[in-house]
């Protein structure tokens, strides 16, 4: 379970990115977080692992407050949050396979992780995950070789590997097409529901959010102004987390299931 | 650009008055530094025997030509020399430049108030002084010969290897860092797996590079009794043998034609 | 897809996937190494007697002595500013037609190869042996020295001046063409404005490597501080030297940071 208690971000610049968060995850969630950019939402992803150092405030993974964590410490809890990135952020030069196991580098020592000697049972899991997500017969291609939809895959390979309790994911999709988007969706919500992961997906997608998660939050300026199921998404709310629009398109479509219409409406 | 109303019609100007003023000023100030310079320099010069440069040109012609072809049996050896200065100093040069260029990057440094200043200092001592004059300091210190070269090509390349190398790991990618900063890797897992396959490319083409050009330099280090084809150049010349000089100075152009073929090859290949 | 439980190893695959090629690169390595470590003829023996004398030696250098030969610094220095200045613009005004004419789209054929060779010859001789047969041509002094200077700029900003005007967008040069400019209209409105800003940057970077170089050629009879350097070290006043050396470090560091200001201010 997660839990974040009144957490605060301030920039240095002076601005207020998260203004007392509260939220409670519990295991196996899969959360779905919206908002315009700028709202915050990637700021408050990266305060949970401590990518960016929140301003005040705690979060509890576990039993374990991550805030005042020493390093050593913050390696071992960040073990447990796998993470997926929006420009999948592989290291393009390694292999495929080099990719899926540094996710296990945390739990490895430097001159093993060195020389590329990772346990047995690292190894295995590892095909196991590629696998899994299509990619086993592409073990051995550089990460640069391959398509976006592809990397996301390795991407969610190198989160899972991990062993995580909770996935962070930043905009999975942003960079990839419709049809992929879905898949890489989909795929994200078998796998958290396969190992009862609870997840936060930051997504810029109204239509995606609706379709794939049983909850959502709306921030907008550093506040949740929406906590509730995704047929709560009136064009009230929506206006109240996005600003004036005609929503009724996107709700309207929601309604019919029409879900092969291109969905990027807010691009 | 300026447009302004005059007479009925719009009259256009590239800059305004002032502008235009400010730039002719600046040529003005430049172009009297250059002959201030000139002045001095010309001073300094006996042009009589300016003037009679190109009879002596035509008589040191006349002396090189043919060139000695003989002598190239006691060039093998300096030419080998010659390459091995470059090579064995370039590799002395990248194994300190890739610790003072990550003390450098203001993304990997240790401490940016500290540590940073002082590898850049090294970085700029190293480039300011010319190999030659490293030579000329270490032919003192540890004796004439190949050794003294190959110190010297190893300092001057220090600073050269690490400025390029610090830039490339200032621009690599923070996103494929952080990405594995979140799986829980330590510091130096980080740098192995975050940073080191990112910068690697730019660290062959710099080492190409700069052997490239270290061949170059490396034929005028026995100038200074550094070892290499230029203490055979050296000696030639103070005996007046101008036709050794014209061959030794044919196998300087060919070591270097050769080197560069090379060295574009592998920069090919590496890309 | 075989999912049964065998053990799937993994090792990172080789660089160079040829296993002969591999191996004999590696020993190639390994043999040219020790031959050519061998030719450096190391005294051991004398190296352990002399590192106490190279401990002496060294600190002979130290401090510093500014003051006794302060005028004989004074004019060196000035004396390389001189042909640092000088060369550098008659080096740049003399390569603008060579870099016209080694340009493959500017120029025609034979042009082309005459001005290449130009470049290529005046590259490849260090401005050392330049200046050695300069001071023959020309005696002792500062003017043989500029001289020198002023061939490698050719050779230098010549070459990278073919390359920008070859790399510069053809559409923008037809696009003057078309206006049915004269050439030298069409140098000035199409070609000019692309390459200018780097070229003034590398014109710059020039002025810098001259100063360096300015140190060197005094070393062979081509005036400037690398003469005074030069008769500190003959007459073994290696404070003097040190001196010397401090401040041709500190002149560099000077014209690197007005360079790069300039440089900043031009783009």
């Amino acid at each position: 379970m997660l839990r974040l208690d009144s957490l605060v971000k301030k920039y240095k610049t002076g601005d207020m990115a998260l203004k007392s968060v509260n939220l409670e995850i519990p295991n196996g969630q899969v959360l779905a977080l919206i908002g315009p950019s700028g709202a915050g939402k990637s700021t408050l992803i990266r305060c949970v692992n401590r990518l960016v150092e929140p301003t005040s405030g705690n979060v509890w993974l576990g039993d374990v407050e991550l805030t005042r964590l020493g390093s050593s410490s913050l390696r071992k809890a960040r073990r447990k949050m796998g993470m997926i990135f929006q420009e999948y952020a592989l290291v393009e030069r390694l292999s495929v396979m080099e990719n899926v196991l540094s996710g296990r580098l945390g739990y490895t020592g430097f001159w093993r992780s060195f020389f590329r000697k990772f346990p047995q049972p690292d190894i295995d899991e590892a095909f196991h995950l590629l696998e899994r997500v299509g990619l086993d017969h592409m073990a051995n291609k550089r990460a640069d070789e391959l398509s976006g939809g592809q990397r996301q895959r390795v991407g969610i390979c190198r989160a899972l590997i991990q062993n995580p309790e909770i996935l962070l994911i930043d905009e999975p999709t942003a960079s990839l097409d419709p049809k992929t988007s879905r898949q890489i969706m989909r795929l994200i919500c078998e796998l958290c529901e396969e190992r009862q992961l609870a997840a936060i997906i930051n997504i810029h997608d109204v239509l995606l959010a609706q379709m794939f998660s049983k909850r959502i939050i709306g921030l907008q300026l550093g506040e949740v102004v929406y906590d509730g199921p995704p047929d709560g998404l009136t064009p009230e709310v929506l206006t109240r987390i996005y600003g004036e629009e005609d929503w009724e398109a996107t709700v309207e479509r929601v309604d019919e299931d029409n879900l092969d219409a291109p969905a990027d409406i807010l691009g | 650009m300026v447009a302004s109303q005059k007479d009925n019609s719009k009259v256009w100007q590239r800059r305004t008055t002032l502008q235009q003023y400010s730039v002719w000023l600046s040529w003005l100030i430049g172009l009297s530094i250059f002959t201030y310079c000139w002045q001095l320099i010309s001073d300094k010069t006996i042009w009589m025997f300016v003037m009679d440069a190109t009879t002596q040109a035509s008589d040191l012609a006349e002396r090189m030509i043919p060139p000695k072809w003989s002598y190239m049996a006691n060039l093998w050896e300096p030419v080998w020399d010659t390459i091995n200065i470059a090579t064995l100093g370039t590799a002395i040069a990248l194994v300190f430049a890739v610790p003072v260029a990550f003390c450098a990057a203001r993304n990997t440094t240790p401490s940016v108030y500290f540590v940073r200043p002082i590898a850049l200092f090294v970085i700029v001592s190293s480039r300011s002084i010319n190999s030659l004059i490293w030579a000329l300091m270490l032919v003192t210190i540890i004796g004439p010969g190949v050794l003294a070269g190959t110190v010297a090509i190893g300092l001057r390349s220090i600073g050269f290897c690490a400025k390029l190398l610090y830039e490339a790991i200032e621009e690599i990618d923070p996103s494929q860092v952080e990405a594995i900063t979140a799986t829980g890797a330590s510091k130096g897992q980080q740098l192995i797996y975050g940073i080191v396959p990112q910068i690697l490319p730019a660290f062959a083409g710099i080492s190409v590079f700069r052997w490239d050009i270290n061949i170059r330099e490396s034929t005028v280090l026995g100038l200074v009794g550094a070892g290499g084809i230029g203490l055979q150049l050296d000696a030639s010349i103070s005996t007046l043998a101008w036709t050794q000089v014209s061959l030794i100075l044919l196998v300087i152009l060919g070591t270097v034609i050769v080197s560069e073929w090379v060295s574009a090859r592998i920069r090919h290949s590496i890309i | 897809m075989n999912t049964s439980k065998v053990q799937r190893v993994w090792k990172r695959p080789p660089l160079i996937s040829n296993k002969l090629l591999r191996w004999s690169l590696w020993g190639g390595a390994a043999i040219y190494l020790s031959i050519a470590l061998g030719t450096m003829d190391i005294n051991w023996q004398r190296a352990a007697e002399g590192s106490s004398r190279g401990a002496d030696f060294l600190g002979s250098f130290f401090p510093p002595d500014f003051s006794s030969r302060w005028d004989s610094i004074v004019d060196g220095i000035l004396e390389s500013l001189w042909m640092t200045v000088t060369s550098t613009v008659i080096g740049i005004i003399l390569s603008v037609p060579v870099g016209l004419g080694a340009a493959r789209n500017l120029s025609y054929k034979p042009v082309y190869y005459f001005c290449r060779g130009i470049l290529a010859v005046s590259r490849t001789f260090p401005e050392v042996i330049l200046a050695i047969f300069f001071v023959k041509l020309f005696g002792f002094g500062p003017f043989a020295g500029f001289l020198a200077l002023s061939v490698g700029t050719i050779g230098f900003y010549g070459k990278l001046l073919a390359e920008d005007i070859e790399d510069m967008d053809p559409v923008q040069a037809e696009a003057i063409k078309a206006t049915g400019a004269g050439w030298l209209q069409w140098l000035n409105y199409s070609v000019q404005p692309q390459v200018m800003p780097r070229m003034i940057g590398l014109g710059i970077y020039r002025l810098d490597i001259n100063f360096r170089e300015s140190a060197v050629v005094g070393i062979v009879g081509g005036g400037g501080i690398g003469a005074t350097l030069l008769t500190s070290f003959d007459r073994y006043e290696f404070d003097s030297a040190a001196a010397i050396l401090l401040i041709i470090i500190a002149f560099v560091m000077v014209m690197e940071y007005v360079s790069s200001y300039i440089r900043r201010w031009v783009q």
